[in-house]
């Protein structure tokens, strides 16, 4: 079960613990610590997965988050199954369940590989050349092959149940990456009063010192001073944090962490996260995030077995596992030798190391010849063989640049290196600029925008002794710059930390762009990303046909836009657009790096953000009485508010017409606690109302109520609702359920910042009161019981007058006006008392047949008055006049917010939609909201439309349908009929005055 | 111009693809042109390409700062669709979709046109009227757009979850002959056919000044490759329109955001359409490649930076997994930032200016894309006729003088 | 998420705030005495520059109140904040930071 290419020992899996997994259906051996991709590399498989648009068989590129072809699913039940997963970084555990993606009938036989017959036909961009006759078929016909053949894996089908949290996180130094660099550097911010978190991506923390088997550092081997020095963070109270992604830097210091928490887990408990969210604000960031090592393009260099060369040491040193019998080296520098060597040591055969190099100098190299192994100067790959994996490859001497004649070597793996890539990601996403190094051939970490310093290869600080001096000495000034501000900086006693390192040191030697192979450059398939199949030739014929930015480069290839976003194409990339066109890379310029760094699970942005979490709900103190009563429930805005209150078997439009019945004639009881509330206070109080509302408010007497309208200050109606004096200096405003926050923003900015010389303090009070609607020409008997200190008396109370006292024991503000034009009172009361008293009026009303009623009745009783409603009538393209409120504009008011916006043209126009009745011809046909009126509906498309319909309701009152309408020129069409034109045929209308019921307010007069 | 076809693709294979051409020239400015377009995206090159081909002015330049295609074109989530509920917008869009039915074949370019249908769904009884306004509206427009329940909308696309959800669908508002297109291949597609029409793009060309003559009008503009001279100056830098116009002392009616947009990794055809929810803010669809394309709102402070907040994308992705549960476990694999510039009443102005010769056409906010053929072909017009053509008489900017606005969001309004 | 420094509040993270548009555009005395061009000035077109913008946020979730801020619209970076009333401060010499 261990796998036959896993070595007798070494290696940092626990040979104690086998697991058994499966891939693809078939059962295999592993260890704890290893990497789905090491496991499977140990039972020799090397076929893991199919390229994007040609289907090529494909094995692994790397060990690391940079692999572009092992892709897999990974499944644990049907809801929790996840595609396009880096075998790489699945940890290996009992059971796991994976599989490969994106083929047809099988892995091995993929009816899609047919597609690299058609190559020739399909380079970079073929489909914006064809596929356009005839009209329409893209849609139908081409589009949907193109998609079944594209994407990768499959994506889930059941709602997601893993939960994902979501954390904040303050700290003095945030250190990202936790390779040598990144250790020292949290050592030495360790050894300040520093408040330290380090991360990693990786399962465990030590990058490059966990396979560095020949390095010591202070004279003890790497993994041992590894453990020592993470012994010594710990004690240090650093935050360690593992299998933690920083996947994007955001302005001022704030880092995105992804923390994978259950994912490696054989059953993951039911109080873990799947995936953990943080939000870390670091005083100072030292990103460690080392260097990727290059592939190097040359034909069929995707082939399985061919990998990249440092990563295959990982695979030997780490894991225990050959990639293979015997293989050949195709380097540009010393990271092959390094490889070669230690795969030699670990019983594979070296066929050959190919050298882009004329003369490879220094120790590695002397260090190869003295092993025996074949190593070949000034020589290329030119091309490899075998189907499902590599079992061959062509040799060639390189001269003035061309390749010579090819030499066959037989070999069952390809390890290349071109050189190493610095991890310039975070730094560029924190808006550093990057500068072009020439002599490392490498984009290195320029000057900086956010308070960050990089440190180790990813500054191009490349070996062991260098990126542990350099990672401290970031670690200290990171400490210090972020200690600078703190009141008693304790800065380390010892000074400045050295390393003894013996390890020997690989140069810095690389090759960017595609390698020489004399073969005919239109044909041959040299990958420069492989996971979306660019080739160079792909590349050098978009440069051809005038792509010549890297970014038309990048978009019409493809290149560096498959989910490794890059990491292994883009230098190669702009190795060959430099020599087609024969500009220098820095003057080609480079993509743009975007978060995130890896792909990040779309759970951990939503976190529990779900249903009833979605938003927060609010409801009222009454709200658990309508439940238990049985109320139907709609959403407005947070709120949710009763509909209707159905009796048993009841529907809505019973339920409404009774509802309306008892309003009209009997009471009905309405919790209107949702309406906005602002207490308006101070000596110019009354002032303030002037210029913010249209109205007057000077002469309203205290005691007395005023229906209030409020503008934009672009003349469009904003807001209204019902204001009461209770004082000289004191106002108690309401507003639409929907406009209570809008409100109180508009009138804090016009009091702070235009006239913050008015002595007026606002305070927000919606959730202080209660509102209990008590409306019906009872109303005013089923109070009188419950008051105490009030007249209700027509005389003491008239309509629209406020007073104060108490009712059912409680403090209240009676407010007596009613929005169903009948006798009415709106008891405000504390909201803690919101429910009993609304008990005690329910109590007190029963004798005299009380009714609940929910806003659907509201809306039928106030349109019955033609009272609009603001953000139903009106739709931010109304002015007062337009919805028959000229009479609450203070036409001697100089000036209130809106009023210059009144007087231009466009208010003037004689075709502004007005508000008007409408009755259908057949009382019984209930229009549509929504609708259109029209003058002749008969006539041809476009039709000229006249205006729409706002409301529509069954009056059960009047008995017969009403609506509410916005007409172009509406009061002059008054006693005429207008068409409303359904998909099914016109209904005839007249319009008529928008006021249906008690015109003459005879009612309200009681 | 090289002809783009399934036969030449053949026929080019066999030589190795070495006999195309650029899709485009490489050109220096001429002293002078009769025209100068200032922004090379989808709508300056169209307007270009329509100057070229409709009014038959080709001694055309159209000068860009960057790559073109390279701003918002090029960064946006593809979506088409004309059901905009006033006359004057339905128009303006319509005529758009109308041109991107034909535009494949139009500029020998496949822009990958997908009329995947758009739906835009009610979750609370204001939605529900305002869609229906929509519906009723675009019906007497003569443009497509059905109300659908939320069965029927769940019937459309199976992935939606339409109950177990804070604000469960009530129905929505369907556009077929809505969609997407390929957003790079339309700028590509209107460069190469607007090059082969005598169009000089000339790109990594930032322009500097505007030179206005002693009558106020203007003469051409200074660039980073020296004066160029016009009689005619068309503004169509989408983002950027405030600080070009400033060049030429004109103040807009505008503001610039951050808008962001992101793509899940590549997964097998799993979203049928385009869904949109302007009540919870998020849009969704899935590209030809396999990306769940998605974006929303804009970010909340102007900015030029060209890219937004981390919270703003949390609260998206909040909205996509509410909408489609199953992709909570589909992962981002790129967020990313455009700058939109914004009107008071978020429509566009296409018109002229204060300034003789100079012509504007921005303000689109976050729904420029797909307008572009519609409004590069009337802002041609506009251009070539120094009149509007009758689509774009309303888009002036003496509207917000006058108080004519024609308010798409406001008319969605909010709920009471 | 930026942080921002409330003058009165000192610095928070950007979630506790609103922005407010630009800053400085002072509502007229006596609106009916401008003309509709200078009242649509007024009421519509702004200075949208790309570099540093003089412009209101309010501290909503905080203290509730509104203050000035100049901020640079490339960088996202405050230069400064301060409160309503004082003047723009002249920040020629300073870069953003």
């Amino acid at each position: 079960m261990s796998g036959s290419f896993r070595t007798p020992s070494g290696g940092r899996i626990d040979r104690a613990a086998p697991l058994a997994f499966r891939f693809d259906g078939t059962t295999y051996g592993g260890y704890a610590g290893d990497t789905l991709a090491s496991a499977l590399l140990a039972n020799g498989v090397h076929l893991l997965g199919r390229s994007f648009k040609y289907h090529r068989p494909r094995g692994l590129l790397s060990a690391g988050s940079d692999e572009p072809n092992a892709l897999v699913e990974v499944k644990r039940d049907a809801a929790r199954v996840t595609p396009n997963l880096r075998a790489t970084q699945v940890e290996l555990y009992e059971g796991l369940d994976a599989a490969s993606q994106n083929r047809w009938p099988s892995l091995a036989r993929d009816a899609g590989a047919v597609n690299d017959l058609f190559a020739p036909f399909l380079p970079a961009g073929f489909y914006y050349k064809t596929f356009m006759w005839p009209a329409g078929a893209w849609k139908r016909f081409y589009e949907p092959k193109i998609r079944a053949m594209a994407g990768l894996g499959k994506a889930p089908t059941l709602p997601d149940p893993d939960r994902y949290t979501q954390n904040y996180a303050h700290c003095d130094v945030l250190v990202i990456g936790a390779g040598p660099a990144g250790i020292a550097a949290a050592l030495a911010a360790a050894a300040t009063s520093a408040r330290v978190i380090l991360v990693d991506e990786q399962a465990e923390l030590g990058g490059s010192l966990l396979a560095a088997p020949d390095a010591t550092v202070d004279t003890k081997p790497a993994t041992e001073w590894l453990a020592d020095a993470l012994a010594e963070l710990t004690a240090a109270g650093v935050v360690l944090m593992p299998r933690t992604t920083a996947f994007g830097y955001f302005p001022h210091n704030m880092i995105a962490l992804a923390e994978r928490v259950t994912d490696h887990l054989a059953a993951p408990g039911p109080d873990l996260p799947r995936e953990r969210l943080w939000q870390v604000r670091a005083g100072e960031v030292v990103l460690a995030t080392g260097a990727l090592e290059r592939p190097l393009v040359f034909p069929e260099n995707d082939r399985p077995g061919i990998l990249l060369a440092d990563s295959a040491r990982i695979y030997l040193t780490r894991y225990g596992v050959k990639p293979g019998e015997r293989a050949v080296i195709f380097t540009a520098g010393d990271s092959g030798y390094r490889t070669a060597l230690d795969l030699a040591a670990g019983g594979v055969a070296i066929a050959a190391i190919a050298d882009l190099r004329a003369a490879p100098e220094g120790e590695w190299p002397a260090r190869a010849l003295a092993a025996g192994i074949d190593v070949r100067p000034s020589t290329v790959v030119t091309g490899t063989s075998g189907r499902l994996r590599v079992n061959g490859v062509h040799l060639a001497k390189v001269k003035n640049g061309k390749a010579g004649l090819n030499e066959p070597v037989a070999c069952d793996t390809v390890l290349m290196s071109g050189g190493w890539t610095p991890s310039v990601h975070l730094f560029s996403q924190s808006r550093g600029k990057l500068a072009w190094d020439e002599t490392l051939g490498a984009y290195l970490p320029g000057q900086s925008v956010e308070r960050e310093r990089s440190a180790g290869a990813c500054r191009g600080r490349y070996g062991l002794a260098a990126a542990l001096a350099d990672g401290y000495h970031a670690g200290e000034e990171a400490a210090a710059a972020a200690l600078k501000g703190a009141k008693s900086p304790t800065r380390s006693t010892v000074a400045s930390r050295a390393f003894g390192v013996v390890a020997t040191e690989t140069g810095t030697d690389g090759f960017i762009g595609a390698t020489p192979h004399g073969r005919n450059p239109a044909f041959a398939k040299a990958f420069v990303d492989w996971q979306n199949d660019v080739t160079a030739k792909d590349i050098t014929l978009a440069t051809r046909e005038g792509f010549r930015s890297i970014e038309h480069v990048k978009r019409y290839t493809t290149t560096g836009m498959a989910t490794d976003q890059g990491k292994t194409s883009n230098m190669n990339a702009l190795g060959i657009v430099s020599e087609a066109l024969g500009t220098s890379v820095p003057k080609i310029g480079l993509t743009t790096f975007r978060p995130p760094f890896t792909p990040t699970t779309f759970g951990i942005f939503a976190g529990i953000a779900r249903g009833d979490l979605f938003d927060p709900v609010r409801v009222t103190p009454i709200h658990g009485w309508a439940e238990a009563r049985g109320a139907v429930f709609e959403p407005v805005s947070l709120w949710k508010r009763a509909l209707y209150f159905p009796n048993r078997g009841e529907d809505m439009h019973a339920a409404v017409a009774r509802e309306c019945k008892a309003v009209r004639t009997g009471v009905g009881i309405f919790d209107a606690s949702t309406l906005g509330k602002i207490e308006v206070v101070g000596a110019d109080a009354a002032e303030f109302m002037n210029r913010i509302y249209t109205n007057a408010w000077t002469k309203l007497a205290p005691g007395r109520l005023r229906y209030g309208v409020m503008l934009r200050e672009d003349g469009f109606v904003m807001d209204d609702g019902v204001v009461g004096r209770l004082a000289p200096d004191r106002f108690h405003v309401t507003t639409t359920t929907g406009g209570a926050a809008r409100v109180l923003a508009h009138m804090e900015d016009y009091l702070q910042t235009e006239w913050p010389d008015l002595d007026v303090w606002l305070t927000s009070t919606t959730e202080q009161w209660a509102v209990i609607a008590v409306q019906g020409p009872k109303s005013r008997e089923v109070l009188a019981s419950l008051v105490e200190g009030i007249d209700l008396s027509k005389g003491a109370m008239p309509n629209m007058s406020v007073a104060e006292g108490r009712i059912a024991g409680v403090p209240t503000r009676l407010f007596r006006l009613s929005f169903a034009g009948e006798l009415g009172f709106e008891v405000n009361v504390p909201a803690a008392h919101g429910r009993a008293v609304w008990e005690a009026i329910f109590k007190a009303g029963e004798p005299f047949g009380i009714t609940p009623y929910g806003t659907e009745t509201m809306h039928v009783l106030r349109a019955e008055k033609g009272y609009i409603i603001v953000g139903q009538e009106t739709d931010g393209t109304a002015g007062p006049d337009d919805v028959n409120l000229g009479w609450a504009v203070g036409k001697n008011k100089k000036d209130f917010v809106g009023k210059r916006s009144l007087n231009r043209a466009a208010f003037f126009m004689p075709d502004r939609k007005q508000l008007v009745g409408l009755l259908t011809r057949d009382p019984k046909v209930v229009l549509e909201e929504g609708a259109q009126l029209v003058a002749d509906p008969g006539a041809a498309v476009p039709v000229p439309m006249l205006g729409h319909v706002t409301s529509a309701y069954m009056s059960a009152t009047l008995g017969r349908s009403i609506a509410l309408a916005m007409v172009k020129g509406g009061r002059s069409r008054i006693g005429r009929t207008l068409h409303v034109p359904m998909p099914k045929g016109a209904i005839a209308v007249g319009v008529v005055d928008p006021v249906f019921y008690d015109a003459e307010g005879a009612r309200l007069d009681v | 111009m090289q002809t783009f076809s399934g036969f030449n693709l053949l026929r080019r294979a066999l030589g190795g693809h070495k006999g195309w051409q650029p899709q485009w020239r490489t050109p220096e400015p001429k002293a002078e042109y009769d025209v100068i377009i200032v922004g090379a995206g989808g709508h300056g090159l169209a307007c270009a390409y329509y100057l070229a081909k409709e009014h038959g002015i080709s001694n055309v330049a159209v000068i860009e700062r960057g790559w073109l295609g390279g701003g918002n074109t090029g960064r946006n989530t593809t979506i088409v669709r004309s059901n905009y509920l006033f006359d004057e917008s339905a128009a303006l869009y319509e005529h758009a979709v109308k041109l991107w039915e034909g535009l494949s074949a139009d500029l020998n370019y496949n822009v990958m046109y997908s009329a995947r249908g758009v739906l835009m769904l009610a979750h609370n009884h204001h939605d529900v009227q305002s869609f229906k306004r929509h519906v009723h509206s675009n019906r007497l427009n003569g443009v497509d757009n059905e109300w659908l329940s939320a069965e029927e909308c769940k019937a459309f696309c199976p992935p939606l979850n339409i109950s177990s959800m804070r604000y469960p669908i009530l129905g929505g508002a369907l556009q077929r002959r809505g969609g997407t297109a390929r957003h790079d291949a339309v700028a590509w597609g209107f460069a190469r056919a607007a090059d082969s029409r005598g169009v000089d793009i000339i790109q990594n060309c930032e322009v500097t000044g505007i030179r206005r003559g002693p009558s106020g009008a203007v003469e051409g503009v200074e660039t980073s490759k020296g004066f160029i001279g016009a009689k005619k100056i068309g503004v169509s830098a989408a983002g950027h329109t405030s600080v070009v116009m400033a060049m030429a002392g004109v103040r807009m009616p505008l503001e610039s955001f951050p808008l962001q947009a992101l793509v899940s990794e590549p997964v097998k055809p799993a979203f049928p359409t385009v869904v949109m929810s302007n009540t919870i803010h998020a849009y969704i669809s899935q590209s030809d490649k396999g990306e769940m394309v998605i974006g929303a709102g804009t970010d909340a402070y102007t900015s030029y930076s060209q890219r937004g907040a981390l919270h703003i994308t949390t609260h998206t992705l909040d909205a996509i997994c509410e909408l489609v549960p199953q992709f909570r476990r589909l992962r981002m694999l790129r967020n990313w930032g455009g700058i939109v510039d914004v009107t008071p009443d978020r429509s566009p102005i296409i018109a002229k200016t204060p300034v003789p010769g100079l012509y504007v056409n921005c303000g689109w906010g976050t729904g420029g894309f797909k307008a572009t053929p519609g409004s590069g072909h009337v802002f041609a017009h506009t251009i070539a006729r120094d009149e509007p053509h009758p689509i774009n008489a309303p888009f002036t900017i003496e509207r917000f003088r006058d108080g004519f606005l024609i308010d798409e969001a406001a008319a969605a309004a909010v709920a009471h | 998420m930026l942080i921002i420094s409330c003058p009165w509040c000192g610095e928070r993270p950007e979630i506790e705030f609103v922005y407010g548009g630009e800053a400085h555009i002072a509502r007229p005395a006596d609106p009916s005495a401008l003309s509709d061009q200078e009242w649509a000035d007024f009421l519509y077109n702004r200075t949208n520059p790309k570099g540093t913008h003089a412009e209101r946020w309010r501290h909503i979730h905080g203290c509730g109140r509104f203050f000035n801020a100049v901020r640079d619209t490339v960088s996202d970076f405050f230069v400064a904040t301060y409160k309503p009333g004082e003047p723009r401060p002249d920040l020629s010499q300073d870069d953003a930071k």
